[in-house]
Formats: structure tokens, sequence, C-alpha cells
């Protein structure tokens, strides 16, 4: 018996051990399950319910889904989701990296220009989307000035123009972001082992050749990061569409964010609120999950 | 189901934190330096009567931030002892059962006598008084830069006819007509009066209270929808997005003849300086000269354990004295909302607008704005909206609009 | 990495095309500031008058006190003054708990990977895109039944519950490429799971720590709609003042107290991305060491 417990203490000891990582991880695991996945059932619930100002749980049906696809505005928040989505990723990464090589030089004052890039994010949309409202009206903003300049042939109303308002939410959502993706990526380059850049160096490759192809395949990871985060914030921008053009002219800059939050809240709908989210996570699903999915089966190997 | 759900949310209510005793926490929107200290007044006269006040502000979208708020926090078991509300909000808390019953101190004060129907449509719900009102703007001014006015030889417009010929004078001397923001409650509070003006009260009340087909589909409404497309000719290229405020220093800074906009805009001609009748002037919209289309204010009670407390009683007491209500309403731009007061101390457009709105109420021309969710409830509010933008932006014609308005009723009735 | 000494040594036009670059970019997102510090410093009336663009003619730093200490951002005008110090009660541990507790996240799922790890990262992942808009009411109901509705320690929890997979996925990302042979050379030597992570991964996590406080510092300190909705009167934050500040409806709009409440309100975040920016030189740093 004695010899039996002696043996099985260490044995449990090493098992403890070996379950450590797992430990550690479970309060993560557990939060997400029912934070993320339990809401995210609820809410798949909700979606066929005739929930209106509270949830109720008096069944409906499909009902929501056919009323969701009768609404005119749904089909712009999602078609603009897609202009918005694609060109703010494509822009933000494409400018980030640039920007976080270019800073990569050996800078003087890299401090203060690393800040002056980083602080877009730093400020509310609440208030700072008025500072872009004006600079983008055409009456009082940059068409404005430059006309004062004696260029009277200068023209920039697109936040007005409802073909053109979707990119001012472009051009001020880039502004905000793309120094936090410089600092990914700045991260990322300075994680890099400079041992293979002096072996590739010393081969002679040109700069260029350097950064195609040895650094940027090393990003890879960062850039993972860098399209979750921006597909997040593109999904999510609220506040930006909201301080910039309010949704308009008209219904021209809604996006999903927008009209989700509208018929939740605003119009007491909550029923067909849930079943444009359910929507929108598919939606994301089908995009995003193929895309996570090849690049963590690469990494397996 | 439904009732479990309910019945969780009460007795979550039951175990946690509530107000302290003798004190009340109020949830409002009213956060801007004049009606945040108008509020200071009610907070005064409560702990006069040793009533602490909790200050819950949360500001946004005229008010539709704090109405998330409220249901994060009715939920979660923590339910604020008042909360400012507008119109069909009231309704929907108290269908869902959450107010409390003020009938006591509601006969005790005679309420019933001195706050008009109207108002005790929404204040009041299964012949129990739920909220107790603030304040009534109205919605259908229109504001005039005097000096403009003068130097072109405008009278003040009785009908639309009129209406367009002044526009078209200001316009041809080559200022901006009608200074408008570009923004869906703003389209929406214009199309408010232009179709109070078109098809009478009759029409309005049919429409966008009853909700009548035929009255939605109606040549009535194909009418108000071509009246949109005229003034829309009179309003400058980038008014697209505006704060109506901006809209508002357009008149004032003379650029602008015109502004169609709530009894609140007011307050942006007085702290600029303005005197009324001197500077500017103030009229209803024309055609509807005899008609007061109103929002109110009002906070709602929290039912607190299947009674109202002490001190929610006090605070619906003290939000409808006279001294409140006048102090309140000098600040705010709009008028009490009790019929029987002496309002000498209002500025001379806010006596304008407190004659019109008794006279009104009294020959049943009082109505609740639609635009500001005084005839219908929010869904069928916000997709009137989105048709009213659409066709105003250009995306629709008159004809399309009005098929869209009677689809958009539909789906969301 | 160090950077490429041909870029470094090389000749004087590319440095100054390169500065010409950074410098451009400078204006792109200086800007809007500009727009915002040139408001703040005049009189309303300048403002609404139309000079938007200009330099204040009347110079006032009026609008930054006002914001500061007088301004009304509910029945009391007590300005943005107390609301910082809710914040920074719900900031410090909530950014702290997540950086760590993602830090950790990462090195099990790169350097520990069992079964299924890979399919749980991506599960984590996923639902960073929960919309905000389904999650209020329960969460709402989750916090009521914990006891944690209208309280700090519940807007910590929210925060970390939806900062995790963030955190997570930027030191997962970075620790991937840490070599793994020196924590296998660690364990031989004797070392455990956690004088692993201590010792040898979280001394050199300089530039990813960054990133992430960075980020949750950010998105903490600015969210708005969950400190409106999980805070009590007594605990709300800045967000929630600055919003009250800003978006009166129908009340006169300052917006000289605006822009100077808005920047005021962002100094914070400023300081942190100042402050913690320093790390990234130390990441250089730790990295030549290496090489």
């Amino acid at each position: 018996m004695s010899h039996a417990a002696t043996e099985n203490r260490p044995a449990l000891l090493d098992r403890l051990r070996e379950a450590l990582p797992k430990i550690v991880l479970s309060p993560t695991v557990a939060i997400v399950a029912i934070f993320v996945y339990g809401f995210i059932a609820f809410t798949v619930y909700l979606s066929f319910t005739n929930s209106r100002i509270l949830p109720t749980f008096d069944l409906v049906g499909w009902k929501n889904y056919e009323n969701l696809f009768k609404i005119r505005a749904w089909d712009i928040a999602v078609s603009n989701l897609l202009v918005f989505g694609i060109l703010y990723i494509v822009i933000c990464c494409a400018l980030g990296l640039l920007l976080a090589i270019l800073l990569d030089q050996r800078i003087r004052a890299e401090g203060f220009i690393r800040t002056i890039y980083l602080y877009p994010m730093a400020l509310s949309f609440i208030v700072t989307g008025i500072a872009w409202k004006w600079f983008l009206d055409p009456g009082i903003g940059l068409e404005a000035v430059v006309q004062g300049w004696g260029f009277e042939n200068f023209k920039f109303g697109w936040i007005k123009d409802r073909d053109m308002a979707i990119y001012t939410i472009v051009i001020a959502a880039v502004w905000q972001t793309s120094g936090f993706v410089m600092a990914m990526f700045l991260a990322g380059l300075r994680g890099i082992d400079s041992e293979m850049m002096k072996a590739a160096q010393i081969d002679g490759a040109s700069t260029f050749a350097l950064y195609r192809r040895i650094v940027i395949p090393q990003l890879r990871p960062a850039f993972m990061s860098a399209f979750v985060v921006l597909a997040h914030m593109a999904i999510k921008s609220y506040d930006l569409v909201i301080a910039l053009t309010g949704g308009g002219p008209g219904t021209a800059t809604e996006v999903p964010a927008t009209f989700m939050y509208s018929y939740t809240f605003t119009r007491n709908q909550m029923g067909i609120g849930a079943a444009s989210a359910v929507i929108m996570l598919m939606t994301i699903a089908a995009i995003i999950v193929p895309y996570l999915w090849s690049e963590l089966r690469e990494k397996k190997q | 189901m439904m009732k479990s759900f309910k019945l969780g949310v009460a007795a979550l209510a039951l175990s946690t934190g509530l107000a302290q005793a003798g004190d009340v926490e109020v949830l409002h929107w009213w956060t801007s330096g004049g009606e945040a200290a108008a509020l200071n007044v009610l907070k005064d006269d409560l702990s006069g009567q040793g009533i602490g006040w909790q200050d819950m502000p949360v500001a946004g979208g005229g008010g539709t931030q704090a109405m998330t708020v409220l249901r994060a926090r009715v939920t979660s078991g923590n339910a604020p002892t008042a909360v400012q509300m507008l119109g069909f909000d009231i309704t929907d808390w108290a269908k869902e059962g959450a107010l409390a019953n003020l009938n006591d101190i509601a006969a005790d004060k005679n309420w019933d006598a001195v706050v008009p129907e109207a108002l005790q449509k929404f204040a009041k719900y299964d012949g129990k008084w739920v909220a107790a009102p603030v304040n009534v703007h109205s919605t259908n001014w229109v504001w005039a830069n005097k000096k403009l006015m003068d130097e072109l030889g405008i009278a003040q417009p009785q009908t639309w006819d009129e209406f367009v010929a002044a526009l078209q004078k200001v316009k041809d001397a080559g200022y901006t007509a009608l200074a408008h923001g570009g923004q869906a409650w703003q389209d929406a509070t214009i199309f408010d009066a232009v179709a109070m003006s078109t098809g009478g009260a009759d029409f309005y009340q049919k429409a966008f209270v009853d909700l009548d087909e035929a009255a939605l589909g109606s040549d009535t409404m194909k009418e108000a929808f071509d009246r949109m497309t005229t003034l829309r000719g009179f309003v400058d290229d980038n008014f697209s997005g505006r704060d109506w405020n901006l809209a508002t220093a357009m008149v004032i800074n003379n650029e602008a003849g015109f502004q169609l906009m709530g009894d609140w805009a007011k307050g942006e001609f007085l702290n600029a300086g303005k005197t009324p009748n001197q500077d500017f002037l103030c009229y209803r919209f024309p055609g509807t000269q005899s008609q007061v289309t109103f929002n109110s204010d009002q906070f709602a009670m929290f039912d607190q354990n299947g009674k109202v407390s002490d001190e929610q009683a006090a605070l619906a007491g003290a939000i409808l004295s006279p001294t409140f209500q006048i102090a309140f309403n000098k600040v705010k731009g709009s008028v009490p909302a009790r019929t029987d007061l002496d309002v000498s101390e209002l500025d001379a457009c806010g006596q304008q607008g407190y004659e019109e709105f008794k006279a009104a109420s009294a020959s049943g021309n009082l109505y609740g704005s639609f635009a500001h969710g005084h005839a219908n409830k929010a869904a069928i509010k916000n997709a009137m909206y989105d048709v009213i933008t659409a066709h105003f932006n250009g995306e629709y014609d008159s004809a399309t609009a009005v098929q869209e308005l009677v689809s958009a009723v539909q789906i969301n009735k | 990495m160090s950077a490429s000494s041909s870029a470094s040594t090389g000749n004087g036009i590319a440095r100054f095309i390169l500065y010409t670059l950074l410098a451009l970019f400078c204006v792109y997102y200086l800007l809007p500031l500009y727009v915002m510090v040139v408001n703040s410093l005049k009189p309303l009336s300048e403002i609404t008058s139309g000079g938007m663009m200009s330099l204040p003619e009347t110079l006032t730093f009026a609008p930054w006190q006002s914001a500061w200490s007088q301004a009304q951002v509910g029945v009391e005008a007590t300005g943005l003054r107390p609301y910082f110090i809710n914040s920074i009660q719900m900031v410090v541990p909530a950014v702290a708990l997540s950086t760590l507790l993602g830090a950790l996240n990462g090195y099990v799922l790169t350097k520990w990977p069992f079964r299924g790890s890979t399919i749980l990262f991506g599960l984590l992942l996923f639902g960073c895109f929960i919309p905000f808009q389904i999650v209020l009411i329960p969460m709402a109901r989750m916090l009521g039944l914990m006891g944690l509705a209208g309280s700090v320690p519940g807007l910590i929890f929210v925060h970390l519950v939806y900062g995790i997979g963030f955190s997570t996925l930027y030191f997962r990302n970075y620790y991937a490429a840490f070599p793994t042979e020196l924590v296998r050379a660690a364990q031989i030597d004797g070392a455990g799971f956690f004088t692993i992570f201590w010792r040898i991964l979280l001394p050199s996590s300089g530039p990813i720590a960054v990133v992430c406080i960075i980020w949750q510092f950010t998105n903490i300190w600015n969210d708005f709609l969950f400190g409106a909705s999980f805070s009590d009167f007594d605990s709300q934050p800045m967000t929630v003042a600055l919003n009250n500040l800003v978006q009166s409806s129908t009340g006169v709009k300052e917006y000289n107290v605006h822009f100077a409440g808005a920047i005021m309100a962002a100094l914070p975040t400023l300081l942190v991305y100042i402050v913690a920016g320093r790390y990234f030189v130390r990441g250089l740093m730790a990295g030549s060491v290496k090489g």
C-alpha cells in the first residue's frame, strides 16, 4: 500500500504539471463560452421572436428575416460595408507597412513622429467627427480654404455627394487606425531575427529584395493581427459614421453597425435587430473563417 | 416565458442596489448649460425637502442613448428612480409594467384639470398617471431674419403660396432662402409642418396617428411631398448633414432668410444676443396658424416594489409646481405643461407660443408631432424618416415616396 | 530587427526623400488636430460667424478652463474633472489584467499546444467579431445576477471579457516567432511552466506589450456604450461626461469647449503612447542583443 502511495504522488503532480497549461487557459475558455457563444446563441433565439423593447420569448418563425430583406436600408448597409471594409483594410495595411518600414530606418526623432502617427487612435470620434465634418464640408473646410488661396475651380464636396460620401468615411477611418497598424508592423519588424538580415546583406541582396523576400514573409503573423483588428473595426464602425454623416446624405452611408443599433435600440425592433446581427455574423464567418483556417493550419506544420 | 423574464427582472430589482432611501436617481439627457441649470431648480426644491439628487445624465441622439442605457439598467435590476422620457417610450414602458402609479399625487394636485388632454394621452396609461410632464415644445415654427424681411419688404406669409413667394424673393436677392440641415429628423420636422398645412388637421390625424392607408397613399400626401421638393429648391448646396444650430446661425448671421425648426431654436437667437420681434421673428408655419404640433418631455417614475416611494411623489409634485414650470421653461425655450399659469416672465415668442398652445388645446387642435415621436411608436416614426429623407435627397420622386411610405408603415406596424 | 545598414549609410538624397515623406504624413495626421486646437482657443462667436479654419483672432483659454472644471455635464457644473478618477479606476486594472491574461494565453497556445488548441484560438478570435448591440441586454442580466450591476468591478469585468480575444491574438502571434528551442532548453534545465514565462518570454515582450496596452487602453478609455450602460450615477466614466458635454441635442453648442474637452480627455491615452512608446526602442535593443 505504502509503496503504491509514494508512486502515486509524483504521478499526480506530473499530471497536474501536464495539465497546467490547460488550467491557465480555462478561465478564458469559460468566459468566451458564456459571454460570446452563449450570447450568440441567445441572439439567434431572439431573432425568431417578436422582441421589441425588451427580449420576449414568443416565437414568430422567419418573419424578422423576411422583413429584414424588405428593408432597403439593409441592402445599402451591406454593400457599403463591402466597399468601405475592403478599401479600409487594404489602405490601412499598405500605409501601415510603409510607415513602419520608413520609421525603421534609424530615424531621428522617431518617438516624436511615431506619436504623431499614433495619436488619432487616442481621440474619441464623438468630437473628432466634428473636426472632420468641418474639414470635409465644402462650405467651410478644405474646398473653401483652397478656393480662398485663389484656386477657384478646386472642388471637394464628397461628403455632400450621395455616391462619394462613403469614401470620406474611408479617409477618416484610415486616419484613425493606420498609425496603430504601423505600430503592429513596427513591433513585428523589431521581433525579426537580425542574423538572417545580415546574412542576406552579405549575399548582396538589394534593399527591396531584402524586404520582399525576407522581411515581409516574416511579418505574416503581424498581417494576421492587423487583418483581424481592421476587419473588426470596419464591422463595428459606428461612432465614425454617426459623427461624420449620420448615415447620410439620405441613407447613402448606412452601415450594418448603424442599422443594428437603430433597429435594436432606437426603433424598438429588437427582433429585426437580432436577425440582422445573425446575418452579419454569418457573413463575417463566411469571410473570416476560411482565412483563419488557412493561416492557422499552415502555422502548425 | 415572457412572464418569467419579467419576474426575474422584478426579483433582481428587489435584491440589488436601489437608490438609497431619501434619494432619487434621475436618468436624463439635459446636459447643456441652460437646461441643466434649470434642472438644478428641481434639485434645490427637493433638497429643501430633505431628498438627495443622484444625477445620471446620458446625452445623445435626442434621448435615444439614454433609452438604451435605461434598458440595460432595468434588465440588470438596477432601474433609476425617475427617467426623462418622450411620447411613446412612456407608453411602451408602462406596457411592460415597469412604471409606478402616480394617481394619488395627481389627484392631490389636481393634474387632470390643469394638464391638457393631448399631454395626458402620454402621461397616463390605462387610466393611471405614470409620468409628470415638464414642458411642451412646439415644432411648427418659422424663424425669420427681421433685417432681411424689412430689406426685401416681406410680410408674414399667411399661405403656402405666399411663403413660396417670400422664399423666392430672398433667393433672388442672393441669400440662402431656407437654412436647413440635412438630417433625417430635421427633414421630418419640416415635413411635419408641410403635411399639416397641406392636408389640414383631420388629414394629419388620419395619416400619422391612425396610420390610415388611404390617407397615407392619398394625392394630398403626394402634394405634401411635392411641396417638399419645392422647399428643396430653396436650400443651399451644402445643407447635407449640417447640425440644426448651424442652420440657425445662418439666419442669425444674415446669411439666410428663414428656418423651420422647433422652439429650441430660440435659445440660439437669445444666446447670440438677439431680441424677438426686433432682430428675429417667430410665427407658425403658413397654413398651420391655429394648430400646434408638440413634443413634451416627461419624467416617468419606475416602480419601487409595487408602489410609489415618497421621494418619487415629492419629485413628481415638484415637477408640476408652477415655480419650476416657469423657471425651467424660461430657459428651455418651451412653454409650461399646465394651462393655468401667468407667463409674463417668458419672452415675447414664449408668451405667444403659450397663448397659441392654450388656444389649440381648447379647440382640439393640439397634435403630437409625428416627427418627434408623439404620434406613433418609434419603429413607424423612423420608417417614415427613411422615406422622407430619401425623397428630400432626391432618391425618390413624390409618387414613389407615397408608395414607400405606405409599405414602410405596413412592415413596421 | 536593426535597420538595414545600406539605407542608414545611404546617400543624402534618399535620406532627404525619407524625411520629406515622413513629414508629409505628419501633416495628414495633424490636420484634424489643427482644427481642434485652433477652435478650442477661440471665443464661440468667432466660430459661429464662420471662421472655423482660421487662426484665432482673440486668443482665449477660457474654453479649456470651462471644460475642465466649469462646464455643465449634468445638473451640476463640474466640468470633466471628477470623471477622470472614475475612468482611471476602471482602465488601469482592466488593461493590466487583460494584458497579463493575453500574454499567458499566447504563451500556452504557442509553447504548450495541445489537441484542439488551434481550434480554440480560432474560436477565441471569431469571438472578437460579436456585435456589441447584442451583448448589451444579456450582459446587463448577467451583471445583475453576479451582483456587479452599476459598479466599477462590473465595468472592469466587461472590458476584460471583450478584451481577451485581442490581447491573446497579439501575444500569440508575437510568441509564434519566438524560438521554441529556447523554451525546450530551459525545460531540460528544469525550469517550470511559470519560470519559463517569467524569465524567458516576458522580458522580450516589450514591443508587443506596447501594442497590446495601447489597444486596450484606447478602447477601454474611449468606450462609451458599456461605460454608460453598466455604470451608476457615481461611477460614470469620462467618455459619458464628454458625451454629455458634446451631445446636448437642443442646447447651445459650445464648440470651443467641446474641442478643449476632447483633447483633454485624450491626454491620458497620449501619455500612455509616449511613455510606452519607449519600449519599442527597447525591443530594438533586445533584438540586437539577440543577434
